[in-house]
């Protein structure tokens, strides 16, 4: 685990690629509750105006996380986390699916062993995410 | 996604429906094996959400749902609000614009979770109606647990997607967006 007195602004968590393909999208559908079918459904997708089925947005949320707990240890560190869906991840159905690339870096080293991490998180080019903060709890 | 259908929501919304708060939801028992599933289903296979013995390695009293598993019981809650015909929302199409969790300590196995879903703010902007939720999830024995911030943007149209499989109001991101380029 990264010790406090160790760390400084800017520093650069270890990034990780995370696949999604449609599998993944009916999984999460099911364990969430979510059954949107923009979601899985690539029929109804394209005919509410998406290029195609997109991943739902709190998955891409529960990858990019990933970066700072994977990185802790403890995912009951984390005491903040929240994010703004900008893009969406478009999921096409051709064997191969989509990727998000997440990035972390140190913003801020606040009171009590806080440090806060900005995310920034990839797919096909294009910033997915916006405003994507973790404030985590180091020793 | 231009046109506007005739059952599409014409006013903005009630601005005195901020403040609005929800009663508690029903208690919702997390249990291990869901946590287990949710956990699988983000692919995240940190042994503190699978396995109590590193979970208590690590100082929690059994197995941690990770940061996003709130939202199965947030999102239902705000659905409350979503779906109150004095809202008014009727089929407008929602999207989830952003989420916000603030933790007093992780959610775990063996919690019962009641959450009270609270109408933070509304703002009109460019024709479309954006509404802050608020939830506040705590245990029946009534320790707090997590607040969750979440910002759904209402599109007065329809466009048929309601109509299509009758699914009235939907979360999701930035798709509607995507969809007006």
């Amino acid at each position: 685990m990264p010790r406090y007195e160790s760390l400084a602004v800017g520093d650069e968590l270890p990034s990780q690629t995370f696949p999604v393909n449609r599998t993944d999208l009916v999984r999460y559908a099911g364990a969430a509750g979510d059954f949107n079918p923009i979601h899985w459904n690539e029929r109804f997708a394209v005919q509410v105006g998406l290029p195609n089925v997109i991943a739902h947005g709190m998955f891409t949320m529960a990858q990019a996380v990933r970066v700072v707990t994977d990185w802790v240890g403890d995912p009951g560190a984390v005491v903040e986390y929240g994010v703004r869906f900008t893009k969406p991840v478009v999921v096409p159905d051709d064997g191969v699916g989509a990727s998000i690339e997440v990035f972390g870096k140190i913003a801020a080293l606040l009171e009590d062993n806080k440090v806060r991490v900005d995310l920034t998180a990839m797919s096909a080019g294009q910033k997915v995410l916006g405003r994507a903060i973790a404030v985590v709890r180091v020793p | 996604m231009t046109s506007r259908g005739v059952t599409g929501r014409a006013m903005p919304l009630d601005q005195s429906f901020v403040g609005r708060t929800y009663p508690p939801t029903a208690p919702y028992e997390v249990g291990r094996e869901k946590i287990r599933e949710f956990a699988t289903a983000v692919r995240d296979l940190n042994p503190a959400y699978l396995d109590p013995e590193a979970a208590k390695a690590l100082g929690h009293p059994d197995v941690i749902a990770p940061p996003t598993f709130p939202v199965i019981i947030a999102i239902p809650a705000a659905y409350q609000a979503v779906e109150d015909p004095e809202f008014g929302l009727g089929k407008s199409w929602v999207v989830h614009g952003d989420q916000r969790f603030v933790y007093q300590r992780p959610m775990r196995a063996g919690d019962r979770i009641e959450c009270v879903v609270k109408v933070e703010a509304i703002k009109s902007i460019a024709g479309s109606d954006m509404i802050t939720l608020v939830s506040d999830l705590r245990t029946v024995e009534g320790e707090q647990v997590c607040t969750a911030y979440g910002l759904f943007v209402v599109r007065p149209d329809t466009s048929g997607a309601a109509d299509a499989e009758s699914v009235g109001t939907a979360e999701s991101t930035a798709e509607a967006k995507a969809g007006e380029s």
